[in-house]
């Protein structure tokens, strides 16, 4: 059975039908990414899963338990964490009470250990710890919304276009620490843009055009596919 | 000396509209609504101690521990019967209903305990303090009252600024979204925000009435608007912002009322308020947000 499992949901805003019946899996141990251009619905399906938007019909499995209608503040004690689009750090906050909040759900005790584990995986975030997390830079306000994420020691990580709006040297900074993420442990759900990069690291994905899932496989082989090629990848 | 006699009642009076501006402040800080019935909840905790200590003879500490109590869970009712339903209404929706609250907490306060005043009893009794051979009185009132704001202040600050849940205040108050992410309890959240600004106004409003022993069912409302008027004239949504904006604006009424002119004292303060405003629109210490794209 698959560790995430996403079946038919569909997703209103007002009129507009933003997601039709838009199914998945994620397994675990794999990087799964989500592409497809400006406003196919990626974001809002992982709005969804998480429980910050409601779905009408369709269910969200997690682990082998109905999520679907669940609060979205008890979603993350399951073992989920969700990075969001644009970063959203707490910008008055400093960057270690954002780490702590990441950690919100889990006992006092934990929280020195996997603070710890985090400055070790992002040093900057040690160097910066005192500082109020809007005066970072993009590149590293990201880093500090994947630390807190990880701070709830997720079982599955999503995270909703962590490459926007960088430089072309954290974008590799950040897909290297997907790749790490991932490598220690942590199952990953990657929705980008950028499909090129989300392709070379993810084992599967799926291609969401205007609320629909139009085609799925293997990354490596939507990499040479010349539909994908042509829509996505620029070539 | 009769200068510092004002400087003096003036810092009282403020502390009090600190206290209250708290309120304000707070829900704003959280819920991003002014909520208009905060004035009124300070008139129930004046009500709720007038009848502990002198219908059922409590001592004024337990009068004013029952005042807490009630307008806590009145604080925490509001919201969520009148305030939680329309968390995704427009802001003028959620307005109109709190001044709605605002009218059915003082016609229920008329139709329970009528429009007669009544005189209520100082909860801090005691000789005034005279200083300097006579020429300076402070009531013990004023003394508490001050007190009480100092403490309160130092506690709330610890609190928003230390804890656990003082930080999940603040990263509720910057994105909801986000936070419920992190697995904060956004309507918890909230709740404990009113809680807070409801068991502070009780306090105000004990103080207040001990202060000026009168109580009415509209007692609450001139106190309440110029709280509102400290909390933005300090900055809506910071708490050192409330503290600023409330001393500063008992000072500057005892001071209009004391020199200038008893009737024109209000207007003198809202005149401040507005120049304030335009020289500095966020407030004397609020942050100016801009909105990122």
């Amino acid at each position: 059975m698959a560790m995430l499992e996403v079946k038919d949901i569909n997703v209103f805003y007002g009129l507009i039908h933003a997601l039709r019946d838009v199914s998945f899996e994620v397994n675990e141990g794999e990087v799964v990414a989500l592409i497809g251009a400006n406003g196919a619905g990626k974001t809002t399906t992982l709005h969804t899963i998480t429980g910050l938007l409601p779905s009408k019909g369709g269910t969200v499995t997690f682990e082998g338990k109905d999520i679907t209608k669940k609060p979205g503040h008890e979603i993350v004690r399951l073992g989920m964490s969700h990075v969001p689009e644009g970063r959203r750090v707490f910008a008055g906050l400093t960057v270690r009470e954002n780490l702590k909040m990441g950690a919100y759900t889990r006992p006092k005790s934990e929280v020195e250990a996997s603070l710890a584990d985090v400055y070790k995986r992002f040093p900057r975030l040690e160097e910066r710890k005192n500082q109020p997390a809007g005066t970072l830079s993009g590149g590293e306000q990201q880093m500090l919304a994947m630390g807190r994420a990880l701070m709830a020691k997720p079982r599955i990580l999503l995270l909703d276009e962590p490459s926007m709006g960088l430089s072309p040297l954290f974008v590799g900074e950040v897909f290297k620490i997907i790749q790490e993420v991932s490598a220690a442990g942590t199952t990953v759900l990657l929705v980008e843009q950028n499909a090129k990069k989300a392709l070379s690291i993810a084992d599967r994905a799926y291609v969401l055009e205007t609320g629909k899932i139009v085609k799925t496989g293997k990354a490596s082989d939507l990499l040479n596919d010349d539909a994908i090629k042509k829509a996505y990848l620029g070539e | 000396m009769s200068f510092l006699n004002h400087l003096i009642n003036g810092i009282s009076l403020g502390s009090i509209y600190a206290i209250i501006a708290l309120g304000y402040t707070m829900v704003y800080g959280i819920a991003k609504m002014l909520n208009f019935a905060h004035g009124d909840v300070i008139m129930v905790g004046g009500y709720m101690c007038f009848c502990a200590t002198t219908y059922l003879g409590w001592p004024p500490i337990a009068g004013v521990l029952l005042a807490v109590v009630v307008c806590t869970v009145l604080g925490v009712v509001i919201e969520r019967l009148a305030y939680k339903p329309l968390r995704m209404a427009p802001s003028l929706a959620v307005l109109i209903t709190a001044i709605g609250v605002s009218y059915f907490l003082q016609n229920a306060a008329l139709l329970i305990w009528g429009s007669s005043t009544k005189s209520f009893t100082s909860v801090v009794g005691g000789d005034p303090i005279q200083l300097f051979g006579g020429q300076l009185t402070i009531t013990r009132v004023t003394i508490v009252t001050v007190l009480a704001c100092v403490v309160i202040m130092v506690a709330l600050t610890l609190f928003t600024g230390k804890s656990k849940m003082g930080t999940a205040m603040r990263a509720v108050s910057e994105d909801k979204g986000a936070a419920q992410l992190m697995g904060i309890n956004v309507n918890t959240t909230i709740s404990l925000t009113f809680a807070i600004g409801s068991g502070l106004a009780a306090i105000a409003g004990v103080l207040l009435c001990s202060a000026y022993p009168t109580l009415l069912p509209t007692t609450g409302s001139m106190p309440g608007i110029k709280a509102f008027t400290a909390a933005v004239f300090g900055g809506i949504g910071s708490i050192p912002g409330a503290l600023l904006g409330g001393i500063l604006l008992g000072v500057i009424e005892i001071f209009a009322k004391a020199y200038i002119s008893t009737q024109l004292s209000d207007a003198i303060v809202f005149a401040v308020l507005i120049i304030v405003l335009l020289v500095k629109p966020d407030g004397l210490l609020g942050k100016h947000v801009s909105e990122k794209v």
